[in-house]
């Protein structure tokens, strides 16, 4: 073996496709399965797709990094059980791109947030954590609400996340940005089209409190109360259903 | 810099630079109202600055042939110098969040300034900023000198070097606009991606390229790692960052995968920049460093073999126990475990193979402090690739993961092993690089050492208690069955280890501003000019220069 080596060391081509071999064997054993075998990833009928408006809120949620503190992974351990709720199913991610389960709980696992605080928690938790939690290291986010969201282009990111696999319908993409205007605003005649599209328990409300502008504190807690409730997976599989 | 490029290097110096400033502007106009704009007018600065830099010196001398008969060293130095920036400003960047954890207020009324986003500035500067730009200029150094051949062009290590310090700045300035894939470690985003692509396929030719030229028959151990390092980050790199930008006009990109395949193809990713970027790279820097500063060869030319595969196959099996008890299927976590726990052999071989190495030198290891920053590299990297193994077991994963022993883990292997084996390299390196005797304060490097070395073992000491006693708070029952604490009673239990963090990380960054001074005052001092070492100069096959055969060129 050692003599083997003796030889090989003096062929640099020789040494680079070994380690191309050597180091590509474990990726693929453990990652094309997970595309290949079934069970993988759990059925779910009925789940149905983030909004346009819960995506603008799901982006702000990468662009100011919460992943870093907060986790949306409930783990098959009793007391995470306990304290979160029932524990994450693979399916519930199915249409993350990319996944948000985190690696850090700095704060607390949020895979099960949604409806658990009302909108104005979120609102004031946001503008201020220490408000409402005194003991919060949380950073504050008062510019969300100050800040304009940007819609206009949601039907191009629809269409893109179409192309990696979201079931995204033309109407859908067409629809994107009333939608996303529609969803923060229930007297207007485009909230009806967000509970046409995407189901008649799509929340439909000022989120900020404020009606008329769409902000990105509208989307960011738009996408906070529709965590965990994408599909009833979970509880049913947690019901023994 | 451009004195030394040939004519024909010059002009192609500015077809690259024109090219470069081209993408700007086309970033630029089609990124207006994105961050992608403003990407493409550092990218377009960044191009014009180059091309007036090359023009300022194109009509300057050519380089002469003698060129040829020494090793091309600049780019290393400058590779020295850009390391010591960027960690001096990664550190920063990790101490202040720190204190953040500490009192939320250290913040500006600004997003740019808040934990999120300054946490990738932080991991990108130290793991990429100072590690990759140190990784770069002694790969270069080494790899000329264990193969006793010249670099093949003057023109290459720089695009090599500044088109890798241009994808670090845009990594790090994007974080800071809020740019990120989300991904940790890969936060770039896709523009940004496709670059560090270019650079690293022409750093990997260019390492083919010297080992065509290399005049001693055998490959020496250090480049099997170094190239392990280029070859399989560049794999994981670009399967990981797959993915679909909105438009050609936006900095936002949707992953290709989603859910579980995601998050399997990540840690994938998360665990192996660990192994190929924080390990096979520096323990290819060790196994030239430590050896000849100890004035020993390697203990064991057997065990360099044994730990150099077991590494590069065991580890791409290991990223999954990351995902313990989550949605990932059973079967993939438990290889993952499997493949953790045999990754010690290997692990455990080259920390024993360099602190072996020393046998006969210990006497060095007292005196020299340099050897000292070597010396517990190594004690850390034996420490840390325990601890890995230990929490990769599904039992123990379940108390540390998501909690600061991950942070603490991370720290022993960051600060305890990869910048102490940099900090010893750089030492050694620069009275070689700038022809000195030695550094210009040996008293400095001490100071720096046991700087470094509290402030580490502070560190590591406040996140394994935070981490451990925040595991065993959230899984506590009360008599009556129920959870005896709520999570805000576990964050109040966190704060005077993160006190304690905040004050040992600001150790480490007094140390490594001691270094930044003392390196910076051994360049200026010119006072103890040394010969160069002994035989420290490629082996040139006839000094006729232009008829001479240059393979790969």
């Amino acid at each position: 073996m050692f003599n083997l080596h003796y030889r090989l060391e003096r062929k640099t081509i020789g040494l680079v496709l070994g380690i191309i071999v050597v180091a590509a064997i474990g990726g693929a054993v453990e990652i094309i399965p997970l595309f290949t075998i079934h069970q993988t990833v759990e059925e779910a009928p009925g789940m149905r797709v983030y909004t346009p408006l819960e995506i603008a809120g799901r982006n702000i949620y990468i662009r100011e990094g919460c992943y870093a503190c907060h986790s949306q992974m409930i783990r098959t351990l009793r007391d995470e059980v306990e304290r979160y709720g029932p524990y994450s199913l693979a399916v519930e991610s199915k249409y993350d791109h990319p996944m948000l389960w985190g690696s850090k709980r700095t704060g607390p696992d949020i895979a099960r947030m949604g409806n658990k605080y009302s909108d104005e928690w979120h609102v004031r938790h946001l503008n201020n954590p220490r408000d409402v939690v005194p003991e919060s290291v949380m950073p504050h986010y008062s510019w969300l609400g100050r800040t304009e969201l940007r819609h206009d282009d949601l039907g191009v990111h629809l269409a893109a996340l179409r192309k990696v696999g979201v079931p995204y319908t033309d109407d859908m993409i067409a629809n994107a940005k009333s939608d996303a205007y529609g969803q923060a605003s229930p007297d207007t005649p485009f909230a009806e089209g967000v509970t046409k599209r995407y189901g008649a328990d799509t929340n439909v409300r000022a989120f900020d409190g404020k009606p008329g502008v769409l902000t990105e504190m509208d989307a960011m807690v738009a996408y906070l109360q529709i965590l965990g409730k994408l599909t009833d997976a979970a509880h049913k599989h947690a019901a023994g259903g | 810099m451009v004195a030394q490029l040939t004519k024909n290097e010059r002009q192609v110096a500015l077809l690259i630079l024109l090219a470069i400033s081209l993408w700007g502007i086309a970033m630029a106009v089609a990124g207006r109202g994105d961050p992608l704009g403003v990407h493409g007018a550092i990218v377009l600065l960044a191009g014009l600055g180059g091309i007036f830099a090359v023009i300022s010196g194109y009509y300057a001398p050519e380089p002469d042939d003698s060129r040829l008969d020494r090793y091309f060293d600049d780019p290393s130095r400058a590779g020295i110098v850009l390391a010591m920036v960027w960690v001096v400003a990664g550190l920063f960047v990790g101490d202040w969040i720190a204190w953040q954890l500490v009192n939320p207020n250290l913040t500006f009324d600004a997003a740019w300034s808040s934990f999120g986003r300054l946490r990738p500035v932080h991991t990108s500067g130290v793991i990429f900023g100072f590690g990759g730009n140190a990784l770069i200029a002694t790969s270069f150094y080494v790899l000329q000198r264990t193969s006793r051949a010249r670099l093949p062009d003057q023109l290459t290590p720089w695009f090599v070097l500044l088109g890798y310090n241009l994808f670090c700045v845009l990594a790090a300035t994007g974080y800071l606009m809020g740019v990120t894939q989300s991904k940790e470690y890969a936060e770039p985003e896709w523009y940004t991606d496709l670059w560090l692509d270019v650079v690293w396929i022409t750093y990997f030719v260019l390492y083919l390229r010297t080992l065509a030229r290399r005049k001693e028959p055998h490959i020496y151990v250090s480049n099997w790692y170094y190239m392990a390092f280029i070859l399989v980050v560049a794999m994981l790199h670009i399967v990981n960052s797959l993915a679909i930008p909105v438009s050609l006009g936006h900095a936002k990109s949707y992953s290709a995968f989603s859910g579980v395949q995601d998050a399997m193809t990540q840690w994938w990713y998360g665990h192996n920049a660990v192994a190929f970027f924080l390990t096979a790279g520096f323990l290819g820097m060790m196994y030239y460093y430590l050896p000849v500063r100890a004035g020993r060869p390697i203990f064991s030319y057997r065990l360099s073999i044994i730990s150099f595969w077991g590494i590069t196959f065991m580890y791409m099996w290991a990223g999954s126990h990351h995902l313990h008890y989550t949605a990932l299927p059973h079967w993939v976590q438990t290889l993952g475990v499997t493949f953790s726990v045999m990754l010690l052999v290997p692990s455990w071989a080259s920390a024993g193979n360099a602190l072996l190495t020393l046998n006969g030198a210990w006497h060095k290891v007292r005196d020299d402090a340099t050897l000292r920053f070597m010396m517990v590299a190594a004690v850390f990297y034996g420490i840390v690739t325990f601890e890995g193994s230990f929490m990769a077991i599904r039992p123990v994963n379940a108390l540390s993961h998501y909690t600061d022993w991950t942070v603490g883990h991370v720290h022993v292997g960051a600060l305890g092993w990869v910048a102490m084996i940099t900090f010893g390299a750089i030492y050694a390196s620069v009275p070689w690089l700038w022809k000195r005797q030695r550094m210009y304060s040996p008293r400095l490097v001490e100071v720096h050492f046991w700087l470094a070395l509290a402030g580490t073992v502070i560190y590591v000491f406040a996140m394994w208690n935070s981490g451990i006693i925040q595991g065993l708070m959230w899984r506590t029952y009360n008599e009556s069955g129920t959870l005896a604490y709520s999570f805000v009673d576990t964050l109040i239990a966190m704060r005077p280890y993160y006190i304690a963090r905040a004050i040992g990380g600001l150790l480490f960054l007094i140390g490594a501003l001691v270094a930044a001074y003392n390196i910076w005052m051994t360049i200026r001092t010119a006072d103890q000019p040394a010969d160069e070492r002994v035989g420290d100069r490629p082996v040139v096959p006839a000094l006729t220069g232009v008829s001479a055969p240059q393979p790969a060129e």
